[in-house]
C-alpha cells in the first residue's frame, strides 16, 4: 500500500474541480489544466486509468483507491475501497489506497465539503463508491470488447480481468487500462443486487494493518521537511486570559532555540527539535491576566448548571402536557444529573506541519476536516484557497478533535508559519492538549417523570443545560433552529419508547470554554440520562428492564432487534452470575444505528468494576463485520474511560487535569470482556464509529443499581465510593 | 559525543546528555515508528528496548544509553520473535489507529522473550503502561497469546 501521504506532485497538479454529472453521479478527471508536459510525462511513466478522481489502475495491474475520508483508526482505508472493489470486480489483493488531497469532487456528499465526522463515511459513501467502481467495470469491458471485437454482453468483468464468456479469452485491467481512460463514461449504472456481493459482508482485514506493525504508517508528527523548525506554543493557562508581559532572556540560552516570537496572545517558541523547543517554553517567564476566567470554577459551575436546570428553558419538543400530568401520575420521580467536560485525548497530540511560501502554503496533518482547514490556511495565509493544499496524514485517533470548526489547530501553525519564515512543525505537548479547550461539553439534565396505574409512562418532563457546540461556528446555521442546538438535544427528543406526555427543553449558557463535538456527540450524555431514567421508570413500575422496554417500543422498531438479541446473548432472563455480581442495560440509537448494551459490573475496593459488556448491534448491512466489531469494541472502551474515570475540571479559568496521569484513560488491567452481536439486516449501511459509546455508561450505570440499589446520576462513577 | 547502537547499528549523536532518548530517535535519527504520547512515562506509545527491556523512552537521557543496543520498531521484524509477534498482530487485526501500536509490541516482543508463555495475569501486567484510546486491548491479548502458541511450536 502506498504511503497515504504525499502523492506524487506530478498527479496532484492535475487534480481539479472538474466534473461530469451523470446519473446524479458527480466524478471528477484529471486534467491538465495546467501542466501538459507534466501530464504528458506521467501518462508515459505509468498508464493511468480510469480517468477518475477516486480510481487509478496502473499497468502494473495495481489499482489505487484515492480516499477522500480520513483514517483515524475507523477503518476507512478498508471499507470505503471494498464498496469501490466490489463493482469494480477488482483483485482485492491489488488494491492500495492513498489519501485526497483538498478538491471539490471529494466533498463529502452530504455535507458538501471534505470532512470526516458524524460516523457518516459509509453512509455518505455507499450510493457513490459502488457507481464509480461500476463506471470503471463497465468502461473496462467495453475496452476489452472493442480489442476483442465482439459484443459487450459476452464479456464479464472478475478478479481484475475482463472475460469474454464464449471464447474464454482474458484480458487484465492493467492492459485496457489505457483504452478504458480514452472511452466516454457510461450514461447509466446498474448496480448488484446485496445477494450478488462478494466482498461487503465478509471480514476483510484491514489494509493498514502491515504499516502500523512496523512503524511506517506516517502521522502527522512523523513528517519532517528539510529546514524544519519544531515549534511549541505557549497558550494562556487559564480560559479568556490575555498575555500581558514575558520575558525570554532564559529561554533563548537553549542551544537550538531559533526564536521566541509573540503572535495572537500566544508564544511561539522556534528550535532545532521538540526538546530544546519544549526546554525553552518552559522557561519563558509570562504573565498573564487571568481576570476574564476567575468565574470558571467547576463547582461553582455545578452549582448554576443544577439551578438553570431546575427552570423550564428553550423548547425542543412538547407533546401533550407534560407538566400538568405530573399531578395525575401514580408514581413519580425526579432526578438531576452531571456530567463533566471530557477532552478527547487522542494518542497522537494535536501537530501540524506547514511550509508556507510567498505563493504557496503545503500542509501535512491528521485533519478531519480539509475544506475548512484549507479555507482558514488561505485567510491567514492570504492565498486563495487553491494555492493552498493539504496531505492528510494518518490521524492517532480522531475521536471528533480533529474536525475543529473554528480549524484552531491548522490556523495557529499557519499563524506561526508565517511569523517564522521557515517550515514549521507545530507540536501540542500531552499538557496543551489536555488543557487546550474543544471539550465535550458539562451538562446538567432534570428530569421529573411519572407512570400510570399500569406502570406505563404518563409525562416525561426534561430539561437541559449545557453549552453549545456549534455556536458562533459555521455550522450554527444548519443545526441550530429556533435556538435549538440540535446536537444538545439530540438522543433525547425523538424518544423510541410511548410517552404521551413529553416535553424537553434546552439552556444553553456562554462561557469561554471552548466545546466541541467529542465521539457521539450529544448522545454521549443523553443516552445516560434517558436510559438510566428508563430504568428507574421500569423499576418504579415493578417491570424487567428489557420487557418494560420492548412493551414500549412499537412492533416495528429496529430497537427491539438489538434489545432481543442483547437479551439472548448475554443470557439476560436465567443469568446465573457470580456472587456480588449484577448486570445492566441500556439502547439507544445513534446516526441511524441501533446499540444495545448488557454490562456486568461487581465493586472492587469500593469501586465500579466491568466484567463483560455484550452488545447487539443493528448498523443495516455489514460491510465488513471484523471492522464493525472493532468499533464496537473501541467505541465501549471510549465509553468506559468517559464513564469510570473522565473528567475534565476548572478551577479559575484553569484547567486542573494536564497528562494521562490525571485524566486517565482505560488501562488494560480494566478490560472488560467485550462480545458484539450483528444483527443480520438487508437496511442500507448506517454509521458505526460512534454508536457504540452512549449505551456503555448507562447499562453500567443501571447494573450498578441492580446490585446496590443505589443511581449513579454523576459522571464519572470513579466519584462514588461504595462502602 | 554519546555512542550507543540502535537496531544494531552504531550512532553517535552530539546532543545535551538530558536529551530524553526519544527526541534522538525521532528528531535527530528521524526514525518515526516510536511515538510521543505523554512525556511523562505514562502512555508507553515511546516503548523501545534498551539491551533487551522494554524502557520508557520519553524519560531515558539519552547519557543512560551510552554503550548500550536500542532496539526499536523499525528494527523488530529482523528477530524471529519480533516477527512472530508482528504476525499474530497481523492475524488478529489489532491495530486501529495504530499510534500507539509501536509500543504496545514492543512491550509484548520484552514480556514473550523473557516468557514465552505468559499468564493472562502476567500479560496485563506487562501490557498495563501502554495506554490505546481506541480499545484495542483484547486483540492486543489475543495477539500475545497467539504469539505464545508459536513460540511454543517452534520449540
Amino acid at each position: 500500500m502506498n504511503r497515504p501521504i504525499a502523492p506524487s506532485p506530478s498527479r496532484r497538479k492535475f487534480i481539479k474541480d472538474s466534473t461530469v454529472l451523470i446519473s446524479g453521479l458527480v466524478i471528477g478527471f484529471y486534467l491538465p489544466m495546467k501542466s501538459g508536459r507534466a501530464f504528458a510525462e506521467s501518462m508515459q511513466s505509468k498508464t493511468v486509468y480510469p480517468p477518475n478522481a477516486f480510481i487509478r489502475i496502473g499497468s502494473d495491474e495495481s489499482v489505487t483507491i484515492i480516499l477522500n475520508k480520513s483514517e483515524m483508526g475507523q477503518g476507512v482505508y478498508t471499507s470505503l475501497p471494498m464498496l469501490i472493489a466490489e463493482e469494480l470486480e477488482a483483485d482485492w489483493s491489488k488494491i492500495s489506497v492513498e489519501s485526497a488531497p483538498v478538491a471539490a469532487v471529494y466533498n463529502h456528499t452530504g455535507f458538501g465539503m471534505q470532512l470526516t465526522g458524524g460516523s457518516s463515511s459509509i453512509p455518505s459513501s455507499w450510493e457513490q463508491l459502488r457507481k464509480v467502481g461500476a463506471c470503471a467495470r463497465i468502461l473496462l469491458i467495453r475496452a476489452g470488447a472493442t480489442t476483442w471485437n465482439v459484443p459487450e454482453d459476452e464479456c464479464f468483468a472478475e478478479a481484475s480481468f475482463v472475460i469474454h464468456r464464449q471464447t474464454n479469452r482474458k484480458l487484465s485491467y492493467g492492459s485496457l487500462a489505457a483504452a478504458a481512460s480514452k472511452l466516454a463514461l457510461p450514461e447509466n449504472v446498474t448496480l448488484k443486487d446485496p445477494k450478488d456481493f462478494k466482498l461487503i459482508g465478509k471480514a476483510t482485514k484491514r489494509l493498514d494493518t502491515p504499516l502500523k506493525i512496523n512503524g511506517s504508517a506516517q502521522f502527522g508528527l512523523d513528517v519532517y521537511l528539510p529546514g524544519m523548525l519544531t515549534v511549541l506554543v505557549a497558550r494562556s493557562p487559564s480560559f479568556g486570559g490575555k498575555l500581558m508581559r514575558f520575558d525570554a532572556t532564559e529561554a533563548k540560552k537553549i542551544a537550538g532555540v531559533e526564536g521566541v516570537y509573540p503572535f495572537e496572545n500566544k508564544i511561539a517558541v522556534a528550535a532545532s527539535g521538540f526538546w530544546p523547543a519544549k526546554t525553552a517554553r518552559d522557561l519563558l517567564e509570562i504573565e498573564w491576566d487571568e481576570t476574564a476566567g476567575s468565574e470558571l470554577t467547576t463547582s461553582k459551575m455545578r452549582a448554576d448548571y443544577l439551578a438553570l436546570a431546575k427552570t423550564e428553558g428553550n423548547i425542543a419538543v412538547s407533546i401533550g402536557d407534560a407538566s400538568g400530568k405530573i399531578n395525575q401520575s401514580f408514581k413519580t420521580v425526579t432526578a438531576e444529573y452531571e456530567l463533566p467536560y471530557l477532552a478527547h485525548a487522542a494518542m497522537e497530540p494535536l501537530n501540524v506541519v506547514v511550509d508556507l511560501r510567498k505563493d504557496a502554503c503545503t500542509i501535512w496533518t491528521g485533519t478531519q476536516s480539509q475544506t475548512m482547514d484549507r479555507a482558514m490556511a488561505a485567510k491567514i495565509a492570504d492565498l486563495k484557497p487553491e494555492q493552498v493544499e493539504i496531505h492528510t496524514t494518518f490521524l492517532g485517533g480522531g475521536f471528533g478533535r480533529r474536525a475543529n470548526p473554528r480549524s484552531d489547530f491548522v490556523m495557529e501553525a499557519v499563524q506561526v508559519a508565517k511569523l517564522i519564515g521557515k517550515p514549521v512543525k507545530v507540536v501540542w505537548t500531552r499538557e496543551d492538549d489536555t488543557r487546550g479547550g474543544y471539550y465535550r461539553p458539562m451538562w446538567a439534565d432534570h428530569i421529573e417523570a411519572g407512570i400510570d396505574a399500569e406502570g406505563r409512562p404518563l409525562t416525561w418532563k426534561h430539561t437541559i443545560v449545557g453549552q453549545s457546540i456549534v455556536a458562533d461556528t459555521p455550522f450554527e446555521a444548519f443545526l441550530t433552529k429556533n435556538g435549538i442546538d440540535s446536537t444538545s438535544v439530540e438522543g433525547a427528543i425523538a424518544m423510541p419508547y410511548s410517552i404521551p406526555n413529553l416535553e424537553v427543553s434546552l439552556h444553553s449558557p456562554k462561557n469561554a470554554v471552548t466545546v466541541q463535538w467529542w465521539r457521539s456527540v450529544g448522545h454521549s450524555h443523553t443516552a445516560f440520562v434517558v436510559e438510566t431514567m428508563m430504568d428507574e421508570l421500569a423499576y418504579l413500575a415493578g417491570k424487567d428492564p428489557i420487557e418494560y422496554r420492548l412493551s414500549l417500543l412499537s412492533p416495528d422498531s429496529r430497537y427491539r432487534g438489538v434489545l432481543q438479541l442483547v437479551a439472548e446473548k448475554a443470557n439476560w432472563n436465567q443469568n446465573k452470575l457470580p456472587q456480588g455480581h449484577a448486570i445492566g442495560v441500556a439502547v439507544h440509537q445513534s446516526f441511524e444505528s441501533y446499540v444495545a448494551q448488557v454490562a456486568e459490573i461487581s465493586l472492587e475496593n469500593g469501586k465500579v468494576r466491568v466484567h463483560r459488556i455484550v452488545s447487539a448491534v443493528d448498523c443495516g448491512i455489514a460491510i465488513n463485520p471484523d471492522g464493525i466489531h472493532q468499533q464496537i469494541e473501541g467505541a465501549i472502551v471510549y465509553g468506559l474511560s468517559a464513564a469510570l474515570h473522565g473528567e475534565i475540571t476548572l478551577e479559575k479559568g484553569k484547567v486542573v487535569q494536564s497528562n494521562f496521569n490525571d485524566y486517565p484513560p482505560l488501562r488494560f488491567s480494566e478490560m472488560p470482556s467485550i462480545e458484539v452481536h450483528i444483527v443480520q439486516s438487508n437496511q442500507p449501511p448506517t454509521g458505526i464509529g460512534e454508536p457504540g459509546t452512549p449505551p456503555v455508561a448507562p447499562a453500567i450505570a443501571n447494573a450498578v443499581f441492580a446490585l446496590t440499589g443505589k443511581r449513579l446520576r454523576r459522571m464519572p462513577f470513579d466519584q462514588e465510593a461504595f462502602g | 559525543m554519546i555512542s550507543f547502537s540502535v537496531n544494531g547499528k552504531p550512532v553517535k549523536v552530539d546532543a545535551d546528555p538530558g536529551t530524553p532518548l526519544l527526541w534522538i530517535i525521532r528528531d535527530t535519527l528521524h526514525m518515526t515508528g516510536t511515538k510521543y504520547g505523554c512525556g511523562i512515562a505514562q502512555c508507553g506509545a515511546c516503548t523501545v528496548h534498551l539491551d533487551g527491556n522494554a524502557i520508557r523512552s520519553c524519560v531515558t537521557p539519552v547519557s543512560m544509553v551510552s554503550g548500550k543496543n536500542v532496539n526499536t520498531i523499525e528494527g523488530l521484524s529482523e528477530t524471529s520473535i519480533g516477527k512472530t509477534v508482528q504476525n499474530a498482530w497481523k492475524d488478529i487485526d489489532v491495530p486501529q489507529c495504530g499510534y500507539c501500536q509501536s509500543g504496545q509490541i514492543m512491550a509484548a516482543t520484552a514480556l514473550l522473550s523473557k516468557n514465552p508463555h505468559p499468564t493472562d495475569a502476567q500479560i496485563a501486567s506487562a501490557m498495563d503502561g501502554i495506554l490505546c484510546r481506541c480499545g484495542t486491548y483484547n486483540r492486543i491479548r489475543s495477539a500475545i497469546q497467539k504469539a505464545s502458541e508459536k513460540l511454543g511450536d517452534t520449540k
